[in-house]
């Protein structure tokens, strides 16, 4: 049964009229229910691209912000990140300064709206809070993700956001190559100390994943968009269409430009196949580009984009992650009658996000468990009919800790299916790596950094994010480039 | 940035535009492409190759055929417009080498990419026969600035109307019997460049050709554009655009470009009714 938002305010409604003043004791905060989420009725929402997740309303907010028991030992924070100063900022959302709670959040996090939408919070400081415990079930922890983007929406739509202060000039300069989080929080914090920032990015929008992957019904794009104004405002010059590496090498950018140091945020941005037979038939698709064609290039709005979607009536999506719910959840609004995610291990571990796991059901995709793709099959004009499984048991915990999925002999079959989106994951590019001189990485092609400064193998140019850390997270990619911003601030002070 | 400075139409369907682009122009070697789009949400983004460059005027060569929606939309541009967006220089430069005899050939639109391949070769020293291939005269492009490196330029047409009535398959082989090159290098529509693919192989000449699929990123993030080389998934945008014509599976090649093939009809003949271009004549 579907909850509507008017519902769900009402309900908060009377609690807070039983509590009214926010001076209540303990016990009687860890009886009053987690505020469910508005979403967009899973029927019609499958329909658009709007965002499912509405928001709170101000009486959920309140309320929920009131089963916060602002622990003396703080537990989320160590949870966190960016270590947010959390019982604070919700203690001044349940006063209703939402605004105050808002800048409380922005003293340790630049990207508030976006990350209350995207962190793995039950991972994260949620996966520490005392109520849950309490109540042993991480899903009853004090719903912190959500808060914090009520706060940070509400001070945007009121136009509370400040403009950060930006010292005078210091007449150094300092590239960044990308414009995803890691490149966002690096810019800002560099740019706050008076340098001069240039930022690069290859493709013709900026927000690295933020735009081309992660799909508007999860993360609207005009958040994105309004975060890069904000460095504009700063004074961040933004140079986009241009690739480092081919436009321009990164040693040019410190030799030819007088460029006085550089942060890399180039993400993971290299999609992984299985390399299995038939993965190169029409009608196969990494996820990257599956979700690049919709997001990016807006081809789910076939009206007005001109950039064309493939035809699709029963959609396989190979893998379990946050990249395959996104794909799987993109097919079914661009049309698709049937998506199956396969995934090798069984429910339990599936690597995506629970909520999106459930929003994904919500919607009705269905989840072929415990079995492995070994083969797309093609008609004789080379579009996909099908794919070939194999059926999987759980055996032995494997380094990962998770049991490893042991394939039964005898099981093979083949399914229909007219659409492959490959969705295992992202490597890292190696532009980078092939056009700069003593750019070290490690096997995977990850560059090594000192831990502490996020510096490379070359002094005075600085990495952090996915292209560091392997695919990891926003607020993750975000911690990076503020580590890193400390530490080109501090170098170019004794340069 | 990005004005463009020069249009020409070059036959009924094919266009020069210079572009101000001095980063491009001065990073850029032959071989190499750019990707362009139009501004806003909704345009697609269009892969061209760099014809010319000139690093001193900051200027690049862009020579397009007018074959569907994006393309059409591009056309549609003049002198003292901006192209929004501009990336490049994309891809993996031409191996430019003293190999002693190499043929170019190049099909329809495809000479324009063959110019700075040629040139250069001819520069290093390399004697160079050119073989142009077009479905009819009228369709010839850069005919002079080809004629002018040539040691020997080979016109073909479907209809006979310039040259000998042949495809370019034919003189090709006929070079490789009694000629013996070195190199071949040949570009134009991938099923031209598959026939001169199969034509070399019994001769054993090392054969380069250049795969136009269909791109997006144009920096190795979609994969998208691969195709397969010589058993190994490649992708063109960044292994690329040249391979070896002998390694290609050009069947796989041929049927992935046509992923999209009854959209683009559908919008083709939109775009030609906002156009006002006759249909058939691009
Ligand atoms: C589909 C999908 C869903 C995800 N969902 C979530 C989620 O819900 N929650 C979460 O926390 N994380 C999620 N992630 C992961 C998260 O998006 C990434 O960890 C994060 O974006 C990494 O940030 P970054 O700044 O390191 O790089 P990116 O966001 O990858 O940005 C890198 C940018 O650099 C540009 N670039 C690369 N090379 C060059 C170059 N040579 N020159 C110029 N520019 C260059 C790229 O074009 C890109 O714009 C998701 C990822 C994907 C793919
Ligand atoms: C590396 C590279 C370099 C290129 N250089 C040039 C160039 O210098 N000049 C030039 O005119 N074109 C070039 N192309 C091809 C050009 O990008 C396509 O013609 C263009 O994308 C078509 O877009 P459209 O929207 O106008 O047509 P669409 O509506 O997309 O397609 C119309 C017709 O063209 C065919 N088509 C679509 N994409 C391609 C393609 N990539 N190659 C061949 N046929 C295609 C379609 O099958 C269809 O029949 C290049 C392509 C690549 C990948
Ligand atoms: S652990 Fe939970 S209850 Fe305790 S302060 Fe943090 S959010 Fe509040
Ligand atoms: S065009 Fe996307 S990887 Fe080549």
């Amino acid at each position: 049964m579907h909850t509507t938002l008017e519902e769900l305010d009402m309900q908060a409604k009377q609690i807070l009229a039983k509590f009214g003043d926010n001076n209540i004791s303990i016990k009687e905060r860890t009886t009053i229910p987690l505020q469910e989420m508005p979403a967009q009725d899973p029927a019609v929402r499958i329909t658009n691209m709007e965002e499912v997740a509405l928001g709170y309303s101000e009486n959920q907010v309140k309320v929920e912000a009131m089963r916060c028991l602002q622990c003396k030992n703080k537990p989320c924070i160590q949870g966190c990140p960016v270590g947010i100063d959390i019982p604070s900022f919700i203690k001044k959302a349940a006063e209703g300064d939402f605004a105050g709670a808002n800048a409380k959040i922005k003293e340790s996090s630049l990207l508030p709206s976006i990350c209350g939408r995207v962190c793995p919070q039950e991972n994260q400081c949620q996966k520490y809070c005392t109520v849950g415990k309490m109540k042993k079930d991480v899903e009853q922890s004090v719903a912190i993700g959500r808060i914090e983007r009520y706060v940070a929406d509400y001070s945007r739509e009121h136009n509370l956001d400040v403009v950060p202060s930006v010292k005078a000039s210091t007449k150094k300069k300092v590239a960044i190559v990308g414009t995803g989080p890691a490149s966002v929080a690096a810019a800002a914090d560099v740019r706050r100390e008076g340098h001069t920032v240039v930022m690069f990015e290859a493709l013709h929008k900026a927000g690295g994943v933020l735009v081309y992957g992660i799909p508007e019904f999860r993360l609207p794009k005009k958040l994105v968009e309004r975060e890069i104004d904000g460095l504009v405002d700063m004074g961040i010059e933004i140079n986009k269409n241009y690739l480092v590496g081919k436009t321009r090498t990164l040693d040019d950018l410190r030799d030819k430009d007088g460029f006085d140091a550089v942060f890399v945020g180039a993400g993971a941005g290299l999609p992984k196949f299985m390399n299995i037979p038939g993965e190169n038939l029409i009608g196969v698709f990494s996820a990257n580009e599956y979700l690049t064609r919709s997001n990016l290039m807006k081809a789910y709005d076939q009206k007005h984009s001109l950039t064309p979607l493939f035809n699709s009536e029963k959609v396989a999506i190979f893998g379990g992650g946050n990249v395959a719910m996104d794909a799987a959840r993109t097919a079914k609004r661009l049309g698709a009658k049937e998506v199956t995610i396969i995934y090798r291990r069984s429910e339990a571990e599936l690597p995506a996000r629970k909520e999106e796991v459930h929003h994904a059901k919500e919607e009705g995709i269905n989840f072929l468990v415990l079995h492995q793709p070994h083969e797309i099959i093609g008609d004789e004009n080379g579009f996909v009919k099908g794919v070939k499984v194999v059926t999987c048991e759980l055996g032995e915990p494997d380094a990962s800790g998770r049991r490893r999925p042991v394939e039964i002999e005898g099981t093979e079959q083949v399914l229909d299916f007219d659409t492959v989106v490959v969705s295992i994951g992202n490597a890292s590019n190696p532009l980078l790596k092939q056009t700069t001189d003593g750019l070290e990485v490690n096997k995977r092609g990850n560059i090594i950094v000192n831990e502490e400064t996020c510096e490379t193998s070359i002094e005075g140019v600085f990495a952090g994010g996915d292209i560091v850390l392997g695919a990891a997270t926003v607020i993750l990619a975000m911690g990076q480039g503020r580590k890193a911003a400390k530490a080109i601030n501090e170098y170019l002070s004794k340069k | 940035m990005n004005e463009i400075l020069y249009k020409e139409k070059l036959s009924s369907e094919v266009f020069k535009m210079i572009v101000h682009a001095p980063r491009i122009a001065e990073a850029r070697k032959p071989g190499q492409f750019i990707i362009l789009q139009l501004g806003g949400d909704y345009n697609e983004r269009l892969p061209l190759t760099i014809a010319d460059a000139d690093p001193e005027k900051g200027t690049i060569t862009l020579i397009f055929q007018a074959v569907g929606e994006s393309t059409h939309h591009l056309a549609l541009l003049n002198v003292g417009d901006y192209i929004e967006n501009l990336l490049g220089p994309l891809g993996t430069p031409t191996e430019i080498g003293k190999y002693g005899k190499v043929v170019c050939v190049g099909g329809g639109i495809g000479v324009a990419p063959m110019h700075p391949i040629a040139k250069a070769l001819k520069e290093l020293g390399n004697e160079v026969k050119i073989i142009m291939g077009a479905r009819t005269k009228d369709l010839f492009v850069m005919k002079e600035e080809m004629e002018a490196i040539a040691d020997e330029l080979i016109l073909t047409t479907d209809d006979g109307s310039a040259g000998r009535k042949a495809l370019v398959t034919e003189p090709l082989k006929e070079l490789c019997e009694t000629w013996k090159p070195d190199l071949v290098v040949a570009i134009g529509p991938p099923i031209m460049m598959k026939f001169c693919a199969l034509t070399t192989k019994p001769y054993n000449v090392h054969t380069i050709v250049s795969l136009n699929t269909i791109m997006i990123d144009g920096t190795g993030m979609c994969g998208g554009c691969r195709v397969s080389v010589g058993g190994e998934t490649k992708f063109v945008c960044v292994d690329g655009p040249e391979f070896d014509g002998h390694k290609v599976d050009w069947d796989n090649m041929l049927m992935r470009l046509g992923t999209y093939k009854p959209q683009e009809k559908e919008n083709h003949h939109r775009c030609h009714i906002g156009l006002h271009i006759e249909e058939g004549e691009a």
